[in-house]
């Protein structure tokens, strides 16, 4: 299989002002994706105000002193472009995609919101209900996105992941003008930020062009290592149960508390990955073999893993129980695939598998400089660096099965896990367990 | 989790656009065999992705086993020739080679993603799936499983009743009006037979449409085309779909539903995609609601009005109807409000019509967006075969931008007005007091 090719090719350097740089060529098209990472997200919110970094992330289109509300919007639009924004617990980003010949017009709209956004209650009000809209929406119109939200509560006892990006909605509804302007104020900085910049454009012309716009703003304050609250060592398992009118089939979901890429021992993550593949990423998966396909106890089951976050992250499984099987018994056959994978290395063949596809899919990747420069992105508002991302391929081809069986029997342990039930009778699993107690 | 500004836009709603770079090298082929094709090579990445499409899809459903397709499209992949379901998946995930199926309205569509080292295996795989699926006894019932259970998840989905019942008022005697998926009736009722059957109607070179984009020539490309469709037989077998007439304008249909936020779709009829006024009714949508932070709804509902986070409009075009369709959710008080208001942003485009400048930056939005929306090989392919479908001819990229400059003021009024005039059907979905009347 061919290495990568725009990986090595990459250019990462820093402004004056702290402001990092990434350029990724991509010369097959005239159009160029203009990212502004910050390295801020829900987990560092202050208590009490959840969901402020989100609800900035909306308010920076309400215009700044210099271009007022829509201009950037309208401007991005007229010339056809694309643009959005979004937070993650993390991280902040704020994205065009125009033809590359407006690169300096989106950076100096950019760059004039670093420090120039104007807030007025008459646009701050209308759109914390936009926000509140955005909750009903994604999280309580829908039972299972309900209970996720639950469960990550549960696994974070001490941790700011413990709150969702969006916010509990008490919070969300108090957030205002001045909870905003503040957090602006602590976290927008140039020195704060990256730039990734992917298309057909040079490094050389990248730089010259940040040093005009960007390079203006001047630096601010000192951002010093991100510390947040750590998780204690986890020593029991929990269980969370929501139950809901609205299920139409009971599932279950268990999130792990497992170390991120950042916070991995070298090959760790990587082996997390491999791991979440093989046990549950496509319908040759280990949990969807034994759960959907050999004993029909599931209509779905998976796992993934989330490598990509600055503190603890997490390893999930999941079913989706076939009509009439209680979630405890699915609960114990997903137990036992588990047992039995911690009991034996996996096969050579299955690891191939895993690792082929995940490598592919970095090859895939340089077909959508979109993706490439999220990847480069989340990557160094994360902890990590630019090399990592490049050498990621090559650590994930060194994996070894035995690898994959040390972080399953570090990491699947249940003492660091919650386990979620969805219902629709909050009795159904009351029944079920008296009756199994039995 | 990773939250987005604005919700990201629906694919067919960008279906107009390709990359009109990569557009501008359209190599129409013809393989050894004589099926034809649309290539645009890409030489600087070590992949090759084809998408294609055989009328049909959902169309051809039996009246009495909905779904059918659906289930095609889900078993394709489970089992071929000689390979057991498990045995083809192992071979797909060695190589990382991706295919997909999909049973639309009236097409189904497949699409393949491959290195190009894994060229071969690719079209091996790929022509088993379409010429000798084996609809085992235990993929099939495993897909039935999972096709009832999304059947049963969206009987309480507000979002899906929304839709459904859109539809199914629309169109309440023809195929449109049914759902892709089938019916938790239906489904439990198809058979090994019918799965065939309709593997053996709707498969073949007649009516299948190609594109490929990627490190491939035009040789290699006439090879793999033969190598996949070549064995399927000549003509399909498809139904007669007659051309539909939109019902309903003028009816708010309500289901109560216990949920927080209220979820409302609605329309009327679109235009034809050959309709000599197509381009004015795209450019009077994008201003109504599907410009995706400029828009006339967007700005009220959202931006003014904080009533909702997702709000636009479509227009969709289908063999045989085309419609203009929205939808939002909004907290349930104020469901009665943000209809209103929905009402009156669409009368008052229907009365005055759009502005000059608001025309002037929608068209400009329009033609710019061409270049950059679609920008991976997978979605030009995609797009290249819509062209195909659409007839559009192989010039249609370069001739675009002329067509939708010459879209006037006077154009726009006079599209806006009738395409928007005619009343709306609505579905809403949630606590639905105050909102149970028929306007």
């Amino acid at each position: 299989m061919r290495a990568a090719p725009a990986a090595t090719a990459v250019s990462h350097f820093t402004l004056d002002n702290g402001l990092e740089v990434v350029v990724i060529p991509d010369q097959r098209t005239p159009v160029v994706t203009h990212m502004l990472w910050y390295k801020v997200g829900s987990a560092d919110e202050t208590p009490g105000k959840s969901g402020i970094a989100h609800f900035l992330e909306h308010l920076m289109f309400k215009g700044t002193a210099k271009n007022p509300a829509g201009r950037f919007s309208q401007t991005v639009a007229t010339i056809g472009g694309q643009e959005n924004a979004f937070t993650s617990t993390d991280y902040t980003g704020y994205f065009q995609r125009t033809s590359h010949e407006y690169l300096k017009t989106l950076m100096e709209f950019e760059a004039d919101r670093m420090t120039g956004l104007v807030l007025t209650d008459a646009n701050v009000i209308p759109e914390r209900s936009v926000i509140l809209e955005e909750r009903n929406m994604r999280v309580d119109n829908d039972p299972g996105a309900r209970l996720g939200e639950q469960v990550t509560a549960a696994l974070y006892l001490n941790h700011p992941y413990h709150h969702p990006t969006l916010g509990w909605r008490h919070e969300m509804e108090t957030l205002n003008r001045e909870d905003a302007l503040a957090f602006y104020g602590r976290f927008y900085a140039p020195n704060n930020a990256v730039l990734v910049v992917a298309g057909d454009v040079t490094a050389d012309e990248v730089k010259t062009l940040a040093e005009e716009t960007y390079g203006k703003v001047e630096r601010r304050g000192v951002f010093g290592p991100r510390v947040r609250p750590q998780e204690p060592e986890p020593i029991a398992p929990r269980q969370v149960t929501f139950a809901d009118p609205r299920v139409t089939q009971p599932n279950l979901q268990r999130s792990y508390l497992a170390p991120s890429y950042t916070r991995a021992k070298r090959g760790e993550a990587e082996a997390l990955d491999v791991l979440a593949h093989v046990l549950g990423a496509t319908s040759n998966s280990r949990l969807y073999r034994a759960l959907v396909v050999d004993k029909k106890l599931a209509t779905s089951a998976g796992a993934w893993y989330s490598g990509t976050a600055l503190d603890m992250s997490r390893f999930g499984v999941y079913a989706t129980a076939a009509p009439g099987v209680p979630l405890v018994k699915l609960e114990a056959a997903l137990d036992e695939v588990i047992a039995a994978f911690l009991d034996q290395d996996p096969t050579g063949e299955e690891v191939e598998r895993a690792k082929s596809r995940m490598i592919a899919d970095y090859i895939y990747a340089q077909d959508n400089q979109g993706t490439l420069a999220r990847l480069y992105g989340a990557a160094l508002t994360t902890g990590q660096t630019v090399e990592d991302v490049i050498e990621r391929p090559a650590r994930l081809r060194a994996v070894t099965a035995e690898a994959v069986r040390e972080v399953a029997k570090q990491y699947l342990d249940k003492r660091r896990s919650v386990t979620g039930y969805l219902v629709k009778d909050i009795k159904d699993v009351a029944a079920r367990e008296e009756k199994r107690a039995l | 989790m990773m939250l987005m500004r604005t919700a990201l836009a629906a694919a067919f709603a960008l279906a107009l656009t390709a990359s009109a770079h990569a557009a501008s090298k359209i190599e129409p082929i013809v393989s050894p065999g004589g099926i034809k094709a649309w290539l645009v090579r890409e030489p600087s990445v070590p992949m090759i992705a084809m998408d294609f499409s055989f009328a049909g899809g959902a169309n051809a459903d039996p009246a009495d086993k909905l779904g059918v397709g659906n289930m095609v499209s889900s078993l394709l992949d489970e089992g071929a020739g000689e390979l057991s379901a498990r045995a083809f998946q192992e071979r797909l995930e060695e190589r990382a080679i991706q295919l997909t199926f999909a049973s639309g309205r009236d097409q189904f569509r497949g699409s393949l993603l491959t290195l190009g080292d894994n060229l071969d295996e690719a079209a091996t795989l790929l022509r088993l799936a379409l010429t000798a699926p084996r609809f085992d006894e235990e993929p099939v019932e495993r897909i039935r499983a999972q096709v009832l259970a999304a059947l049963r998840r969206a009987t309480t989905s507000p979002t899906d009743i929304a839709n459904e019942r859109w539809w199914a008022t629309a169109f309440p005697d023809h195929p449109y009006g049914r759902s892709n998926n089938g019916t938790l009736e239906s489904v439990p009722q198809i058979r090994v037979e019918d799965l065939k059957a309709y593997v053996g109607r709707v498969f073949a070179r007649g009516s299948l449409t190609i594109a490929i984009v990627g490190d491939i020539d035009a040789d290699r490309a006439g090879r793999l085309i033969d190598r996949v469709f070549g064995g399927l037989p000549a003509k399909a077998s498809l139904p007669v779909v007659p051309d539909a007439v939109m019902h309903g304008l003028g009816t708010r249909v309500t289901v109560e539903l216990d949920v927080p936020q209220t979820v409302i779709d609605f329309g009327g009829p679109g235009l034809a995609r050959h309709d000599p006024d197509f381009f004015t009714a795209y450019v009077v949508n994008h201003i109504l609601g599907a410009g995706t932070h400029t828009s006339r709804l967007y700005r009220e509902v959202r931006e003014v009005r904080g009533l909702a986070y997702s709000m636009r409009t479509n227009l969709i075009w289908l063999d045989h109807a085309a419609v203009l369709t929205g939808g939002t959710a909004t907290r349930s008080d104020r469901a009665k409000e943000t209809l209103a208001v929905i009402e009156d942003v669409i009368k008052r485009l229907a009365e005055d019509g759009p502005t000059q400048d608001e025309l002037d930056k929608a068209k400009s939005y329009l033609k710019g967006a061409y270049a950059i929306a679609f920008d991976t090989s997978s979605k030009i392919a995609g797009q290249l075969v819509q062209i195909q479908l659409d007839d559009l001819g192989i010039d249609y990229p370069e001739r675009r931008g002329a067509m939708i400059d010459a879209v006037t003021l006077v154009d726009a009024k006079r599209v806006a007005k009738s395409l928007l005039d005619k009343g709306l059907l609505v579905t809403v979905v949630g606590r639905t007091q105050g909102l149970n009347k028929t306007n």
